[in-house]
């Protein structure tokens, strides 16, 4: 089966939830208003199951309706980043015996993002859901440069101490500022002919690899990634530039 | 419901933390920074920007020689208002277009600068005692309703879309409107000006935005019947600044750590020091409640690890607020509900913290800050989560509720997500209002072992902080596990030491007084 649309209790019912405000004080005419929206929307079968005011002016939704649309998920590409699964000593060994050397590593938050919580988890010793942060593993040298890092000092960081992986992060997304840095920090790299000596990533509760690769970085990790995910995709990546070079 | 607790371990914390603060007091006592002096302009009413969008206040400090600035930039402004015989906004706007320096006024007495200024003095902190009493006033006519007061934030960036949602949230039972700052606010040595409608991650803290929003919850109060409080951030580059405009303004709360700056934003501690004690002195004048940032320990590493820092946290706070003459109901300490959902019995090591919390600072307004750190896009989830935050909250009898979001992990809230998140408040904490009244904790059950390890953790952490000094500690790292030098960090070139004949009018008219 590859065509699929989605599960409510049967086989292709179709049927999706939503919910949303509508700047209007409720009335029925409000409710009806809803219902004839989402029909508009193209989903049929539309069940406004609750309608309510929750401010001068303001109406609360919450609809239950059906789509006619499905997706051939065998067209399907995403690509995963986390294809190279390894345990944090499998990592060590792996980079002992392909590279023989340290990686060096930086994280920052970049640009005005305060919010350390993902370059945190995943550099910090501790790491994240049991999995240990990259400080703690024999196989990297770990900077993490913390949050407000201007992409300038990023880059200059990264050629003062020889980096060989970046990672960038960004928790606020608001007016499109996350690719706004990210796309700055490519940009730089690009310019400083630095782009080609580093593996570039970026992450972030909204980024998704393919985001990343259209945005010219390796990979891009989003929310729910463990250290050891990041720790495999660099060294695994790192290695075979190591090959591809001979 | 009491946790059986050691009350001489509780008063060895507090004489501790009181040890702590002391030198640092020293050290604040003979030492001034740019943003306290350019508060000291604001509150004579200097204000308005010049060339580039530079604040008035900002163009006179950089003007003044490393010996002017020493003595307090009131010697050198008074000087200038005695000689040309303008107001302090006029001589303000005449030094910001170049008309006028104060450098060619070293000659005046000053005995004149002092004397010119003492009506100016009285009238901006007779302008403070006047706000603080309508506020009074106005709480009188229009109680809030009984704690834990429901606060909820709002973030767009833009002013006016702010004042929507506010009116909205206000409405929907909101008794409290925080209104985030734009990321990277606090990095910045300066406030801007007038309305703005550009923000990232928040809207800029201005003093037109203050006004804005302040009417136009005084309107929504007389409306709903209660006052609606108003909330801003004392923190970061401009402490006491902002803690002037607030007073100015009628803030009710502002967001103010002694020590978040520092370990939190990189700013030089010596700076936080010193702008956290001025402007803990305004908000003591001003009638402001104090909210401090403990939850940020929680979230930046384990919480349960973690949680005797948190109380550490909380008695040094106390004790730097009460050297700044603050009483402990304007001391809002902070806690969070940040402990793994995945933790069997998690719920219970909250309580446990949450009750500690509020037997050792009975009279403070503790602030109770809502899950973050394991929000995730299952918004589902999150809002059960938030639901047990609130049931903590209620049973032991938090003050100040910040509502958690289900869309918490996902964007700042949509106006529908404010609503849902205070009608789960709404619900838990009338369900279960009396909840911890009727019940009492198995002694040397979960809860109370917890607690009494806590307290323990706390005296011990305390100790070792006292034995090294508080700059030391923190340069070790003694504070979630962040290192921070003495002499390092943001805003270090703005503090300075205090010539013997260094005058701060506001300072010196503050110091002792109880309102």
């Amino acid at each position: 089966m590859s065509r699929i649309r989605p599960y409510g209790d049967a086989t292709d019912d179709g049927k999706v939830q939503l919910s949303f405000t509508l700047p209007v004080e409720w009335s029925e005419a409000a409710d009806e208003a809803a219902r004839q929206l989402v029909g508009k929307m193209g989903f049929t079968d539309v069940q406004v199951v609750e309608g309510r005011r929750i401010a001068k002016g303001f109406s609360f939704f919450v609809v239950y309706a059906s789509t006619a649309q499905s997706i051939d998920f065998s067209t399907i590409k995403a690509p995963s980043a986390k294809e190279h699964a390894m345990s944090m000593d499998e990592v060590d060994t792996y980079v002992q015996e392909s590279l023989g050397r340290k990686i060096r590593i930086a994280g920052a938050c970049i640009g005005t993002d305060a919010h350390t919580v993902g370059i945190d988890a995943i550099l910090n010793m501790k790491g994240y859901k049991g999995d240990y942060g990259l400080e703690r593993y024999h196989s990297f040298e770990t900077f993490n440069l913390g949050s407000q890092v201007a992409v300038e000092d990023f880059v200059k960081f990264a050629k003062e101490h020889e980096v060989d992986a970046l990672l960038a992060s960004q928790v606020v997304t608001q007016k499109g500022s996350d690719v706004k840095n990210f796309t700055a920090l490519a940009e730089l790299l690009e310019a400083e002919r630095l782009r080609d000596r580093v593996v570039l990533i970026c992450g972030g509760p909204r980024v998704t690899n393919l985001m990343a690769s259209e945005l010219g970085y390796d990979a891009g990790f989003g929310r729910g990634t463990l250290p050891s995910e990041v720790a495999a995709f660099v060294a695994v990546t790192l290695a075979n530039r190591r090959v591809a070079a001979r | 419901m009491e946790l059986r607790i050691d009350p001489s371990t509780v008063d060895r914390c507090r004489a501790l933390a009181r040890a702590i603060v002391s030198p640092v007091s020293d050290f604040i006592a003979a030492h001034s920074t740019v943003a306290v002096e350019r508060s000291v302009l604001r509150l004579l009413g200097v204000d308005g920007v010049g060339a580039d969008e530079i604040p008035v206040p900002n163009l006179i400090l950089d003007g003044l020689s490393a010996q002017d600035r020493s003595r307090g930039v009131a010697l050198a402004f008074g000087r200038g208002l005695a000689e040309t015989g303008l107001d302090p906004a006029a001589l303000g706007a005449a030094i910001a277009a170049g008309t006028v320096r104060l450098a060619d006024f070293a000659d005046v007495p000053e005995a004149a600068a002092r004397g010119v200024l003492a009506p100016f003095v009285a009238a901006s902190l007779a302008r403070i005692r006047e706000r603080r009493a309508e506020r009074a006033e106005r709480l009188e006519r229009l109680p809030q309703l009984p704690p834990p007061l429901l606060y909820v934030i709002v973030a767009s960036g833009n002013i006016y879309e702010d004042r929507t949602a506010a009116v909205a949230a206000a409405e929907a039972g909101a008794q409290i409107i925080a209104v985030i700052r734009s990321t990277g606010q606090s990095l910045l040595d300066f406030v801007p000006f007038g309305p703005t409608t550009e923000g990232f991650g928040g809207t800029y803290a201005t003093q037109e935005n203050f006004r804005i929003m302040r009417e136009a919850l005084d309107e929504a109060g007389e409306r709903e019947g209660r006052y609606i409080m108003l909330t801003n951030y004392a923190s970061g580059l401009c402490m006491p600044e902002i803690a002037t405009m607030a007073a100015i303004e009628r803030l009710d709360m502002l967001l103010n750590d002694s020590m978040y700056g520092i370990l939190f934003r990189d700013i030089n501690m010596k700076r936080t020091f010193v702008d956290q004690h001025f402007s803990r002195m305004l908000n003591a004048y001003s009638g402001i409640i104090i909210n401090t940032g403990e939850d940020n320990y929680l979230t930046t590493a384990d919480a349960v690890e973690q949680a005797p820092a948190v109380l550490a946290s909380q008695f040094i706070n106390e004790a730097f607020a009460h050297r700044a003459g603050m009483p402990d109901r304007q001391i809002g300490l902070g806690d969070a509900y940040e402990i793994s959902p995945d933790l069997e019995d998690g719920f219970l090591y909250q309580v446990a913290q949450a009750q500690l919390t509020r037997q050792i600072f009975p009279d403070a307004p503790l602030k109770y800050m809502p899950p973050t750190k394991h929000m995730t896009g299952d918004i589902f989830k999150g809002h059960l989560i938030d639901a047990m935050f609130n049931l903590t909250s209620v049973m032991t009898k938090q003050t100040i509720h910040l509502c958690g979001m289900l869309t918490e992990a996902i964007h700042t809230p949509f106006l529908g997500d404010r609503v849902l998140a205070i009608e789960n408040a709404q619900y838990v904490m009338n369900t279960a209002r009396h909840f911890g009244d009727e019940i009492q904790f198995k002694p040397d059950g979960i809860i109370e072992r917890r607690a009494q390890s806590v307290l323990t953790g706390c005296d011990a952490l305390l100790e070792r902080v006292a034995e090294i000094g508080l700059m030391s500690a923190i340069e070790a790292a003694l504070f979630a596990d962040v290192k921070r030098p003495p002499d390092g960090g943001r805003g270090f070139e703005g503090v300075f030491e205090r010539a013997p004949e260094y005058w701060n009018p506001f300072e010196e008219a503050l110091q002792g007084v109880t309102v």
